[in-house]
């Protein structure tokens, strides 16, 4: 019930995030659809999902927004309008992604593939090869270790690629042209 | 709403009476630490782990330059200290997998980093996790002190 609830909740705000133009709204109704997200996690039992969800969508996303509304404005200028022919490709491929979904096994079915394959394997072997009761932590970081450490490089390279493009603190008394500013500093 | 740094020049005045927000911070901003510290080192009994820990430790600095404003924030870590800390969890994490080699076993093996395997497990988990919070936390105040930093009013 509460899943369904969530659900539609989420629909909701997804609609209006569509028909706002003012970006403050929206930067704030997209952190509570995160929250929603991760709400949702929770109640399906991906408490480690739902966690990062909350952290990283919810709280660290919209404080990054936030600081991009406060360096260009925070209402959307032009109304573009509806473009039929993206339109009719949206349609059609969200259309073809709803008909992908209905050959998906049913939320929590034991014989879904993903359940056939290493899963079991983990659950069994996890507590005692690892000594870890939570098979989450010793799935991430021992037998996904490779994949832990590539997802630890992706963060590094993001704040390394941010550092790169905008890093070097601009001088206060310096005019800068306008040029120079939108990033195509030589 | 200009730019958060001269929003927050402006706000550092007004803020200085805003007691409740000051102080109920300054009462969070421990409050804030500690759970990352809790959410990192017992990430492998409950939810958490070292990305979650990480985003939350970086929300407490966070909270500190919202509230402060960003110049006092970036005095409590420098530019160089934030690089260091970027660059240090990684190289954490691929020097216990090369540790794991040295040992013996494959990259990224912990268990023959001691004599016990499952000892060994923990501990190469306890570091790797470890080495994940720092990046992340690190990463995470440098973008946004980067974002917030960005001065274009001359």
């Amino acid at each position: 019930m509460i899943f369904y609830a969530l659900l539609t909740f989420m629909v909701v705000s997804a609609l209006a995030l569509l028909w706002l133009r003012n970006l403050f709204a929206v930067v704030m109704l997209s952190g509570s659809f995160s929250l929603n997200a991760a709400v949702l996690y929770v109640v399906m039992d991906a408490v480690d999902v739902a966690f990062t969800e909350a952290a990283v969508g919810a709280g660290i996303a919209t404080v990054l927004m936030l600081g991009t509304l406060a360096l260009t404005t925070s209402h959307e200028k032009s109304d573009p309008g509806v473009s039929w022919p993206h339109f009719v490709v949206v349609v059609v491929v969200g259309s073809a992604l709803i008909y992908g979904t209905l050959d998906m096994p049913r939320y929590g079915d034991p014989m879904a593939p993903i359940h056939q394959h290493v899963g079991p394997d983990y659950i069994e072997r996890g507590p005692t090869q690892t000594g870890m009761p939570n098979v989450v932590t010793s799935i991430l970081a021992s037998y996904r270790g490779y994949d832990t450490l590539g997802e630890v490089t992706v963060v590094f390279t993001a704040a390394a690629g941010v550092l790169a493009l905008i890093g070097r603190r601009r001088k206060k008394k310096n005019k800068i042209n306008k040029r120079t500013r939108s990033g195509e500093r030589s | 709403m200009k730019n958060l740094r001269a929003m927050s020049k402006r706000r550092r005045r007004e803020m200085q009476h805003k007691e409740v927000l000051r102080v109920c911070s300054k009462l969070l901003i421990p409050l804030i630490m500690l759970f990352a510290l809790y959410v990192q080192f017992h990430g492998d009994f409950g939810p958490g782990g070292g990305f979650q820990a990480g985003v939350i430790f970086a929300s407490a600095f966070i909270l500190y330059a919202l509230i402060f404003g960003v110049d006092v924030g970036m005095k409590v870590l420098s530019p160089g200290a934030r690089r260091f800390f970027l660059a240090a969890g990684l190289l954490l994490y691929a020097g216990v997998g090369i540790a794991g080699m040295l040992f013996g076993g494959r990259y990224l093996n912990y268990s023959v980093l001691l004599q016990d395997p499952v000892a060994g497990q923990h501990l190469g988990i306890l570091l790797i996790e470890l080495g994940v919070g720092v990046t992340v936390a690190a990463a995470m105040i440098t973008i946004f002190y980067v974002f917030a930093n960005q001065d274009e009013s001359e």
